[in-house]
């Protein structure tokens, strides 16, 4: 791990152990490492380091994971509050910088 | 048209298929350049659909990949030597993981594409390597149930292809995470940097305006003098905030980048007070300490949609509170800057 991680307790990602399979999908897409399988069973080992991508949520076969997902980009949600929309950084529009 | 990556066309029962070329050209080069710097970078695709590296067969292997060029590029480059059908989608431009968070590059367009160009009779197994972060947007289930096709998640990098692809689909834990270095903050700056637009020379021009305001009325003496000034200052906090918080993140103290934005941007204005470069009376250096402060700590907040590792939770929280300090902050030392003018 390096040693950029972000604000603690904030993270809304939720796991239903009970609803895992163990098909380590959300292990492979997850991109900070935050699950491990623990007896044949998916596991938040690293909530903090969640970054609210959604990639395991999308890509669990089972619906085991819950996360609230979105850009965790300022001028997403500056572009959210003043359009009154989800946070967005909408980059169908012209001239719009973005990611 | 003829794009200056495509090098043939490869025949297939389907019809031609263009061929690209695995080397960069001085074009493909340039360009980069140029989108790095902001420069066409929201106009800057490749045609969605079917490509091909080298002469692939029906038991090649298939990439799939996002209509920006950048991804494009990187994607064909890891694939030098290799004979494989490249997939592009259509993101609107936008890179993978970014269209993936907004759905374009998404398991709707990836079931379309493999239908439009028949890629069940393209290639004989059922396998689309699909980049890891593109799994942000696409349903791998999904996919599996629509099309028959199975998703196998590559590398986050297109660099680790190979390895990938010699190891029997195997990635290391390394492969798979997403870090922050220092090589990959340098290539961010430029764009961070032409954030500010047009801003850029309309706030310091309205600075060097007011500047030549004084109690007797105006002077363009002033104007120059405390003008100058104030440019400096404004530019100092703009880069304070975009470009040495980035450059330094890991290793400024605090988790909001809000914080690191205002600690560098107080650095700065320290360092200035010393240089005398802040002005005479203590209201003017406490205006620039708010000024200052307030634009590098919004600009640093800002580098967080760059950034590969806040997530929408922690940005809403620290901009709950940041956002509205930063803008009375900024306020208040304008106004205080514009009344020193008169005192």
């Amino acid at each position: 791990m390096n040693g950029l991680t972000y604000l603690k307790n904030v993270v809304s990602l939720e796991l239903d152990r009970q609803k895992c399979n163990g098909c380590k999908m959300c292990i492979t897409v997850c991109p900070h490492e935050v699950f491990e399988l623990q007896d044949k069973k998916a596991f938040i080992k690293n909530k903090d380091l969640c970054m609210e991508c959604g990639a395991c949520q999308k890509n669990c076969p089972e619906g085991a994971i819950s996360v609230r997902s979105g850009v965790g980009c300022a001028a997403g949600i500056i572009n959210g509050i003043l359009r009154g929309t989800e946070p967005s950084c909408d980059c169908a529009g012209p001239e719009k910088n973005c990611c | 048209m003829k794009e200056g990556y495509i090098s043939g066309t490869i025949k297939t029962i389907f019809g031609p298929v263009p061929q690209v070329s695995t080397v960069w050209s001085r074009s493909d080069i340039w360009q980069t350049i140029k989108v790095r710097w902001n420069l066409n970078r929201m106009n800057y695709k490749v045609e969605p659909g079917l490509y091909a590296t080298g002469n692939p067969d029906s038991n090649s292997e298939v990439f799939v990949s996002a209509n920006f060029k950048l991804s494009f590029d990187h994607l064909r480059r890891a694939l030098n030597g290799m004979n494989a059908w490249i997939l592009v989608l259509d993101t609107k431009g936008i890179n993978v993981w970014c269209a993936a968070g907004k759905g374009t590059f998404g398991t709707t367009e990836l079931i379309n594409r493999i239908k439009i160009h028949a890629l069940l009779n393209i290639v004989d197994h059922r396998n689309l390597l699909v980049p890891q972060l593109g799994a942000v947007g696409v349903s791998a289930h999904e996919v599996k149930s629509k099309t028959g096709f199975r998703v196998i998640y590559g590398p986050v990098r297109a660099e680790d292809i190979r390895s990938f692809i010699e190891t029997g689909y195997k990635a290391t834990p390394e492969m798979r995470s997403v870090k922050f270095p220092l090589k990959d903050r340098i290539k961010l700056i430029p764009v961070e940097i032409t954030y500010g637009k047009y801003y850029l020379l309309l706030v310091p021009a309205i600075f060097l305006i007011l500047a030549g305001l004084n109690p007797h009325g105006y002077s363009t003496d002033s104007a120059w003098n405390n003008g100058g000034r104030a440019v400096i200052n404004l530019f100092s906090a703009y880069l304070a905030g975009c470009v040495l918080t980035p450059l330094f993140l890991p290793w400024i103290p605090f988790k909001r980048f809000s914080l690191k934005g205002l600690t560098v941007g107080w650095l700065i204005a320290v360092s200035f007070l010393f240089l005398n470069l802040l002005g005479i009376s203590i209201f003017e250096k406490i205006s620039w300490f708010l000024i200052m402060g307030a634009i590098s700590s919004f600009l640093a907040m800002n580098f967080t949609g760059s950034s590969t590792f806040t997530s929408l939770s922690g940005v809403q929280k620290e901009m709950k509170l940041s956002l509205p300090l930063q803008i009375g902050a900024a306020a208040s030392g304008l106004i205080g800057w514009i009344i020193t003018r008169f005192i």
